[in-house]
C-alpha cells in the first residue's frame, strides 16, 4: 500500500491527525484506529527521513494511537456495564482532537479581524530618537553573581528601614509587569537601582525574585561590563523568536 | 451640540490611545453618557458614508481614527514597512490564552499538544499577553491573560466581543 504523504509543516501532531482524519473524509466521532495511526506513522517516518525537526510530542501521540489500537483489539469485557459511550479508549482523544479543532478554528478567525498596521492603521506617535551610547563590550551575568549584588545591596541599607512594618501587598506577577514595562520604556535598567527603589526588605525580594523568574523564562538578560561593575538588565531580544 | 460634536472628533483624533466615554466625559464635563455616545455613532456614520480614507472604530474600550481597510498597501509603502504576521503557532497559542484566561503554559500545551513556551515569549513582548497571577497549585506556575493592546490590534471592543467557541460549549454542556 502507497500514501500520499503530504509534507505541510503541520503546528504539532493533533494538527497532523486532524489533516489525515479530514484528508480520509473520517467521522472524527468514529475513528477507524488501524487507518489512522498507521497513516500516521508513516509521516513521521517521512519526516524523520527528510530530516525535518520532529518534536517529542509527535511519538507520544503516536504511542497514544498504538495503545488505543491494542485496547480496541481486545475483546470488551462483559459484565462491567458502565454503557460503551464511557468505555470507548477513543473517547479522550475524540474531546482533544475537538477542543484543539476549536482552537484552530478560532485563530483562523481573529487573523481575518482587521488588525492594526497590517489592514487597518492609526496615527503614530514620534518617537524620540535616543542618541546610541558607545557600548562596553558586555558579558552575560550567572545567577552567582547577581546574588552577590543584591546582598550587597542589602547590606547598605538602612538597618531602621529593615524594621519597618510592611502592611503594602505586593504581588510577583504586578512586580513582573512592573519591570516588563519599564524595559519597555528604557531598554535596559540597572540591577542595583531597581533593587533601590523598593523599599522594604519584602519588595527586595520581591523585585529579585521577578529578576529570575523573567530570567529562567529568558525574557530578560543580565549583562556586565566589567568584573565587579554594575549589573545591567536587557531585554532579551529575539526578532524571529515567534515558535 | 454642533460645537460639541466638532470638539469630540477633534478629541479623538488628538488622542494617542483610543479615547473611552469616560474619559470624554471628563474633558468636555459634560455628564451625559447618552448624549456623548450619540455624537460618537454620528461621526461613525458620517465617517462611513462619506468616501473617504478614516473610519471612526471602536476598540479596547474606547474610539479611534483608523485608516480604512482598502488602503492599507499605501501606508505600508509610506511607512516602508513589511508587517510581520504572528504565526499559525503563535495565533494558536493566543487564541487559547485568550479565551481560557488566566490559564497556564501547561494548560496550553495540553491543547495544543505541543511545546509553547517559544510563542508565549513571543506574545509577552509583543505585549499581546501578559503574567496576570500564579495559579495556587504545586508549583504555582505563571497564569497568562491577554492585554489592551490585544483588543487594539484585534480590533475588539472587548473580551466579550470574542465569537464563542461553538464546539467545546457543545461538549461541556
Amino acid at each position: 500500500m502507497s500514501y500520499e504523504v503530504k509534507l505541510d509543516i503541520f503546528e504539532g501532531p493533533l494538527d497532523l491527525l486532524l489533516y489525515l482524519i479530514r484528508k480520509n473524509e473520517l467521522d472524527i466521532y468514529n475513528i477507524p484506529m488501524a487507518l489512522v495511526t498507521e497513516q500516521y506513522l508513516a509521516h513521521l517516518e517521512m519526516m524523520k527521513a527528510l530530516n525535518l525537526d520532529m518534536a517529542g510530542e509527535y511519538l507520544v501521540l503516536a504511542a497514544t494511537l498504538i495503545h488505543i489500537k491494542s485496547k480496541l483489539l481486545l475483546p470488551v469485557e462483559e459484565g462491567q456495564g458502565e454503557g460503551e459511550e464511557e468505555a470507548d479508549p477513543r473517547a479522550e482523544l475524540v474531546r482533544q482532537l475537538l477542543e484543539y479543532q476549536a482552537f484552530k478554528e478560532v485563530a483562523l478567525n481573529l487573523d481575518k479581524r482587521k488588525l492594526l498596521d497590517r489592514d487597518v492603521f492609526k496615527r503614530i506617535q514620534p518617537v524620540e530618537e535616543v542618541p546610541e551610547e558607545p557600548e562596553d563590550p558586555m558579558v552575560e551575568v550567572s545567577l552567582f553573581e547577581l546574588i552577590e549584588a543584591f546582598k550587597q545591596v542589602v547590606e547598605r541599607m538602612d538597618k531602621e528601614e529593615l524594621l519597618e512594618i510592611d502592611t503594602e501587598r505586593i504581588s510577583l506577577s504586578d512586580r513582573i509587569n512592573e519591570i516588563l514595562e519599564e524595559l519597555s520604556q528604557q531598554k535596559s535598567l540597572s540591577f542595583t537601582d531597581m533593587l533601590k527603589t523598593s523599599r522594604t526588605r519584602k519588595s527586595i525580594v520581591y523585585t529579585l525574585l521577578a529578576i529570575l523568574e523573567l530570567m529562567k523564562m529568558r525574557v530578560v538578560r543580565a549583562f556586565q561590563a566589567d568584573p565587579f561593575g554594575p549589573i545591567r538588565i536587557f531585554p532579551a531580544v529575539e526578532e524571529s523568536s515567534d515558535g | 451640540m454642533d460645537d460639541l460634536r466638532a470638539v469630540v472628533e477633534a478629541l479623538v483624533f488628538a488622542s494617542e490611545i483610543p479615547l473611552s466615554v469616560e474619559r470624554l466625559k471628563d474633558v468636555l464635563a459634560e455628564p451625559d453618557r447618552k448624549a456623548i455616545l450619540e455624537i460618537l455613532q454620528d461621526i461613525e456614520l458620517e465617517y462611513r458614508q462619506r468616501n473617504g480614507g478614516l473610519c471612526l472604530m471602536e476598540v479596547a474600550g474606547g474610539y479611534q481614527f483608523r485608516t480604512k481597510t482598502d488602503y492599507a498597501p499605501w501606508i505600508k509603502k509610506l511607512r516602508g514597512i513589511r508587517p510581520v504576521p504572528l504565526s499559525p503557532a503563535a495565533m494558536e497559542t493566543l487564541s487559547v490564552v485568550a479565551y481560557r484566561q488566566p490559564v497556564t503554559r501547561q494548560e496550553i500545551e495540553k491543547i495544543r499538544g505541543v511545546d509553547v513556551s517559544g510563542s508565549l515569549k513571543g506574545l509577552l513582548e509583543k505585549k499581546l499577553t501578559r503574567i496576570v497571577g500564579r495559579k495556587n497549585v504545586p508549583g504555582k506556575p505563571i497564569m497568562y491573560g491577554t492585554t489592551k493592546r490585544f483588543l487594539e490590534v484585534f480590533d475588539l471592543k472587548d473580551l466579550s466581543e470574542l465569537p464563542t467557541l461553538r464546539e467545546i460549549t457543545e461538549m461541556e454542556e
